[in-house]
């Protein structure tokens, strides 16, 4: 808008006043070339070079020949992708379940007059901080089925607890309330901020037409916050996809990870493809994987961006 | 400012004069001028730092003109950061190198051959064919390891069973293995781990008479009922509750349950020595007999040893620096610190730095010994050898019908190599 309503004075006075929107355009690329040259050297440059690798076959020692769409034939026929492609959108979805948890969380933060309010925001946030493989050592020692501190807890009231990552049955479960601990923190933060820039007239305006402290929570602070949600479903969807260093960890790292009774149950699409590039090198078909995950990731986006018009209400 | 300046170029004029005259010293006293060179080392194993660094200075003391830098690249990370190293072209010059690596970096023409004839009768015969490829030599033996069982006395005593005798068998194992567990106490014969083939199932392959991979490396023997007997040995175990179940085994490794006085055995490799000697509980407890004997008696062994990379820019010393590390000199040297050298005949400091226990235990065994099984690209089917043997283990599926699966995925990725 801003530029055309520039522009149309310019038709007066025409070599005066045209090169002053180019020389700023100049200028402007000059400063975000730093970033731009950043971002094409060390992001588009390679994920180009990653889907020229998946039509290519890798010897161990680098090397590789043409091979077409031959990764991509076996990548549909490979039953572990699949399994992988299961497990990473189950652990998707079932993260989902931190978004509620966190609006939750921030709700009984942002309640005015609260005590010890930054104490509690830190402790929130701590896990955020911490390494994630810091985060899967501590959590592998809690849910070890024989002296884990869960299954400690559980007996005192004469609960015999699983041996939660080792069996198939609750090692996504397990893994899942780990990835939502550690993330709830950061949703919370962005949750808070977004329920503090709400007006608050609107709730002092709800107040006098009698509306109580839980209607407000539905009516006013919900429908406000949709936009910062939808962001933080955006980035956790993404962030869930390409979940790795979580359940590299916490399976049991290396090659003997495999030896992990619930493996098939965890695998990532992402842990796939670290096995096959760094493993067994077959890299060319790792960079298959990582593209279908590229493709998985943009479809799911795009879907959300699409159904955002039903459930998120900019002011 | 000035005058720093100045009194740097009077340290620096004084350097470049010291080195002059040193190089006039030098040829003063008749030495033959000879370029000094720099040979990298690559090793994965922190506990061996201080002896490699030690063999290095030894090295250098009698080959003034190469001096010798080791580095150390944890094990985790070794292999990864040494392929990205050889590809891009910047290996070290002389590294460690393990049997199921060793086809890999030889087979891609990545390792250079030892061109000179050498006296290969010195070290054990299993670990010069491991290191051989296509009829051609390319690392000299630097230590070795084989199998036993280290049991815990204590328990031993407790449940009034008699500790192994060198000569017991699978069925006197399995007789041990049944008067051992108690479950009321959590104590378990022995931990059917499954994830150290070398310490494990590879051992009761070979001595139920079966093997895991055709001497050509083209077939695996997976499907044959003797490995399938090997493999057996194992699940039985778990299925008597003689051995903890796979998950318990998930969560807290068998090490730690023998070192936490919850298993009465343990199958572990030369190497546990530091570790057994070193921890509390275990330290004044166990001791070592053979493996049990099957059809026959078996123990895999392997070793480290020591190789050039084909693009060194020093071939001549790096073959002198390899040459050095084989020898008994360097043997004596690491014999006494660390792992068992492979240099037939200087083992003896390293079973006599701990007389309680019968380490001489690992090196009788050395005369039935059968090599680590190796193959172009060994990782692809451990791979599938966990994948495969933990539905077995769990007794998702038998034993026969896992064994058959994972010897049809095998031969598929043999054939790709």
């Amino acid at each position: 808008m801003t530029t055309t309503a520039e522009r149309r004075p310019a038709l007066a006075g025409r070599t005066a006043k045209r090169r002053r929107p180019r020389t700023e355009a100049l200028w402007g690329y000059a400063f975000i070339a730093p970033t731009g040259l950043g971002l094409t050297i060390f992001y588009l440059w390679p994920v180009l070079q990653t889907a020229y690798f998946s039509f290519t076959e890798w010897g161990a020692f680098g090397g590789h020949t043409w091979t077409g769409l031959d990764n991509y034939a076996r990548l549909l026929g490979d039953p572990e992708v699949g399994q992988a492609m299961l497990n990473t959108l189950m652990y998707t979805v079932l993260g989902l379940a931190g978004i509620p948890l966190a609006i939750v969380f921030a709700a009984l933060l942002n309640r005015p007059g609260l005590r010890g309010v930054s104490v509690y925001r830190t402790a929130f946030f701590l896990p955020v901080v911490t390494m994630p493989v810091a985060v899967a050592m501590l959590w592998r020692w809690l849910y070890n089925g024989d002296y884990g501190l869960v299954n400690q807890m559980l007996a005192t009231v004469g609960v015999d607890g699983p041996n939660w990552i080792a069996d198939p049955a609750t090692a996504m479960y397990a893994l899942v309330v780990v990835g939502i601990w550690s993330s709830v923190g950061y949703n919370l933060i962005i949750f808070l901020a977004g329920m503090q820039a709400i007006p608050k007239e609107l709730y002092e305006a709800a107040a006098m037409d009698g509306a109580g402290r839980v209607r407000q929570f539905f009516r006013i602070t919900l429908p406000m916050l949709s936009p910062t949600a939808f962001f933080i479903s955006i980035v956790s969807v993404i962030g869930s996809l390409q979940l790795f260093d979580l359940v590299f960890v916490m399976t049991g790292s290396g090659q003997s990870a495999r030896a992990n009774p619930a493996y098939s149950r965890l695998q990532t699409v992402v842990q796939l493809f670290y096995e096959r590039a760094f493993v067994t090198d077959d890299r060319g078909y790792a960079a298959a994987i990582v593209i279908a995950l590229l493709v998985l990731i943009a479809a799911l986006t795009i879907a959300q961006f699409r159904l955002q018009r039903r459930w998120v209400h900019y002011v | 400012m000035w005058k720093s300046v100045r009194s740097g170029a009077a340290v620096l004029c004084a350097a470049l004069l010291a080195s002059a005259c040193g190089g006039g010293e030098q040829s003063g006293t008749g030495a033959r001028p000879q370029e000094k060179v720099q040979l990298s080392y690559g090793v994965w194993d922190a506990t061996q730092q201080a002896v490699m660094q030690e063999l290095a200075a030894e090295f250098t003391r009698t080959h003034p003109n190469i001096a010798v830098d080791v580095q150390l690249t944890p094990w985790a990370d070794y292999w990864t950061k040494l392929k990205a190293a050889v590809s891009g072209g910047a290996a070290p010059d002389v590294f460690w190198m393990n049997g199921p690596n060793f086809q890999l970096y030889a087979s891609n023409g990545v390792i250079r051959p030892i061109e000179e004839q050498v006296d290969t009768s010195v070290y054990p015969k299993a670990l010069v064919d491991l290191y051989t490829f296509d009829g051609k030599l390319y690392g000299l033996p630097k230590d070795m390891d084989t199998v036993g069982v280290w049991y815990n006395k204590t328990l031993f005593d407790a449940a009034k069973v008699k500790y192994p005798a060198d000569d017991w068998t699978w069925a006197d194992f399995k007789q041990a293995a049944a008067r051992l567990t108690d479950a009321g106490k959590g104590v378990h014969a022995v931990g059917a781990q499954l994830t150290s083939f070398q310490e494990y199932q590879y051992n009761t392959i070979y001595q139920a008479g079966g093997y895991v991979i055709s001497p050509d490396g083209r077939k695996s023997g997976y499907d044959d009922p003797r490995t399938i007997e090997g493999l057996k040995f194992w699940t039985d175990l778990i299925a008597a509750k003689q051995s903890p179940d796979l998950k318990t085994m998930t969560d807290t490794a068998p090490i730690q349950l023998f070192e936490a006085g919850k298993l009465a055995m343990y199958w572990g490799g030369s190497w546990d020595v530091a570790e057994f000697t070193k921890n509390d509980y275990t330290k004044d407890k166990v001791d070592v007999a053979p493996l049990p004997k099957g059809e026959k008696q078996a123990t895999i062994i392997h070793g480290v040893a020591n190789v050039m990379s084909a693009k060194t820019e020093h071939p001549a010393q790096a073959w002198e620096f390899v040459k050095f590390l084989g020898s008994k000199q360097a043997a004596d040297i690491l014999g006494k610190k660390g792992p068992i050298p492979a240099y037939n005949g200087t083992q003896a400091d390293w079973v006599a730095a701990h007389p309680e226990l019968r380490l001489q235990t690992f090196l009788d065994s050395v005369a039935y010994a059968v090599p680590y099984p190796v193959s172009k690209n060994t990782a692809a089917w451990q791979e599938a050898e966990l994948t495969h043997l933990t539905k077995a283990w769990t007794g998702e599926v038998p034993v026969d019908k896992a064994a058959a699966g994972l010897a049809a995925a095998m031969n598929d990725l043999l054939a790709k190599e």
